[in-house]
């Protein structure tokens, strides 16, 4: 049996459940609406897991589910090396988002990741401590801003409506996940035109294959073979 | 095999101790807000971090040096050398092949009065502990690429910002082309200075960096915006300075040679060469001693002067088995305004032992 993740709630579990019946297998919920047991018909094998889409990555990795959909955002976030540790087998189209650097509009003298190093160097020097920068991406926020040489700033830990920060005076500047910049715009921040640290969307992800038995990856092939036709 | 580890270690920190150091130790728990303050976020990523309910953020040490300092700096002794060993910790998060706890011996000196003399000191030391093994060392001079920076033709503003990420190669290039004019300004640069009022649709005033210090900043822009670039014979200078790798004595021709037409790295390039004096003097074969004048700028960044490595010749997996510098600018960081100049180096004693251990 493979063991098939997908978001538990919400409109990607919709979309995953279309995006997986366009290609001839149907995925559903069984029972009441509360209950996070699937089912899966069109193809044998395969046994549907509802979690969240935040521990897909986790149970990828740790071989507890097979196949999984998720953001490649999360994945790249939680998985070191993610690459060596899972592979993507199909790119979803949708649930498309950007993780961004965006700071304050009234910051008309910070368009790139040249200016925002500028700007902390000089807020470090005036107020005595690093800018900081609230994200829940610690991990990829952090390799981009190093790769691209940019010093003199702190990550401080925001899991949620990391746009209000700015205004509460708890960060400077905010790195998060936009599909439309819609929020971004509300709360006084404009986007970074070199800033994007990644584009996501949602994709089917493979864990590692060593200790798969004939049955799985015989149900592996098939489900390929449905998703290629 | 722990236990051959612990009696290599115990072998090197003799040998400092016959050096003259003190054997003291630190706490494995650091505060983590003063690490992560020196190093920035980059050390998260090296270091574990814990939490205690009482004080706060905590890091297992990834190394010794800021303890040490902090010691020293508050026991005023001077001069003063010390020595350590005890375990290190390191988060890998893309090798796992390198090991996230091992033994470091550390030799430190605090001494300003012969900074060669002690430069010569810390580096005989490891070396004569790893004498035997296979070995390659390795030098650079940070010192000399500052004084360079230093020495040019330009706004103290450009030369401030180019000595903040002498650590970052690639923002320093970046830098150097833009100040030089080798690439043009951001078009969004271009047109923030060519407003008349660059405030028109900035909407209101949100977070703690205020509109008084964007304004700073502008007028920075604008400022540099008339500076003259850095001529092309002043990076060139940079460029072939920044392209040595040879022995010490073919270092320093071509940095006397380079300091002709750029006077201000004489003094650096003079500490250089009473450094190898020294060295000499300790029976360190200079003339084969590799010196590469970019050594060093990818490490964390507090070394400011001389910098070394010992690498394994023929295993280039495993990691440096010993490493060190001068560290000057932060004790001046640690020491709240009083600056101690201060050389150091480690020796992994594991590494040591699986090049076939020290005697």
């Amino acid at each position: 049996m493979l063991k098939l993740g997908v978001p538990s709630k919400g409109r990607l579990m919709e979309k995953t459940f279309d995006w997986f019946g366009d290609r001839g297998v149907t995925l559903r919920k069984a029972g009441s609406e509360r209950e996070y047991a699937g089912a899966v018909e069109g193809i044998e094998g395969i046994e549907l897991v509802l979690l969240s889409a935040g521990e897909i990555p986790r149970e990828l990795a740790a071989g507890r589910i097979h196949l999984g959909v998720t953001g490649s955002d999360l994945v790249r976030e939680k998985l070191a090396n993610w690459d060596t540790q899972v592979s993507e087998i199909a790119q979803m189209g949708f649930g498309g988002a950007d993780l961004i650097i965006a700071v304050p509009q009234g910051w008309v003298d910070v368009d790139t990741l040249d200016d925002l190093d500028a700007a902390a160097a000089a807020f470090r020097a005036k107020h005595g401590f690093r800018m900081r920068i609230a994200t829940k991406y610690h991990r990829l926020v952090r390799e981009f801003l190093r790769d691209n040489g940019v010093a003199d700033y702190q990550l401080v830990d925001s899991q949620g409506a990391t746009e209000g920060v700015v205004k509460n005076e708890t960060a400077e500047a905010i790195a998060d996940i936009t599909s439309t910049g819609e929020t971004l715009r509300a709360n006084g921040l404009k986007i970074l035109s070199d800033g994007m640290i990644h584009a996501s969307q949602a994709t089917l992800f493979r864990g590692a294959r060593d200790g798969w038995d004939d049955a799985q990856r015989a149900t592996f092939k098939a489900l390929e073979a449905k998703l290629n036709a | 095999m722990a236990d051959l580890i612990g009696a290599q270690a115990q072998r090197i920190l003799s040998a400092f101790e016959a050096a003259g150091a003190v054997n003291v130790e630190a706490a494995i728990l650091q505060p983590a807000s003063t690490l992560l303050d020196l190093y920035g976020e980059d050390i998260r990523s090296r270091a574990y971090v814990t939490s205690d309910p009482l004080r706060g953020e905590m890091m297992l040490r990834p190394d010794f040096t800021l303890p040490i300092v902090q010691m020293h700096m508050e026991s005023r002794a001077d001069p003063a050398r010390y020595t350590y060993a005890g375990p290190v910790f390191r988060k890998q998060e893309h090798d796992e092949s390198r090991a996230n706890e091992f033994t470091q011996v550390g030799f430190e000196v605090f001494d300003g009065k012969n900074p060669a003399a002690a430069d010569a000191d810390v580096f005989a030391a490891i070396a004569g502990v790893l004498n035997g093994l296979p070995l390659r060392p390795a030098t650079g001079d940070l010192g000399i690429l500052m004084a360079a920076v230093h020495g040019l033709c330009t706004s103290g503003a450009r030369k401030a910002a180019l000595l903040r990420h002498i650590w970052r190669p690639r923002r320093f290039r970046a830098l150097l082309d833009r100040f030089g004019g080798r690439i043009a300004p951001p078009p969004s640069r271009v047109a923030l200075l060519s407003m008349d009022d660059p405030f028109a649709e900035a909407g209101p005033e949100v977070g703690l960096r205020s509109r008084a210090e964007v304004q700073t900043r502008i007028d920075a822009l604008r400022e540099d915006a008339t500076i003259a670039p850095i001529s092309s014979e002043e990076l060139a200078l940079i460029d072939a300075l920044l392209a040595i790798r040879e022995t010490s004595p073919n270092a320093l021709s071509a940095l006397r040679d380079i300091a002709v037409d750029m006077p201000a790295i004489g003094g650096a390039v003079a500490k250089m060469a009473a450094r190898l004096d020294e060295l000499s003097k300790r029976g360190v074969d200079v003339e084969h001693l590799d010196f590469e004048a970019s050594f060093g700028r990818t490490t964390l960044e507090y070394y400011d002067g001389f910098v070394f490595g010992f690498y394994a010749a023929d295993r280039p997996d495993l990691a440096p088995v010993a490493t060190g510098g001068r560290y000057d600018a932060l004790t001046a960081v640690l020491g709240q305004g009083r600056a101690v100049p201060a050389v150091g180096g480690v020796v992994r004693p594991d590494l040591c032992l699986s090049l076939g251990g020290v005697n």
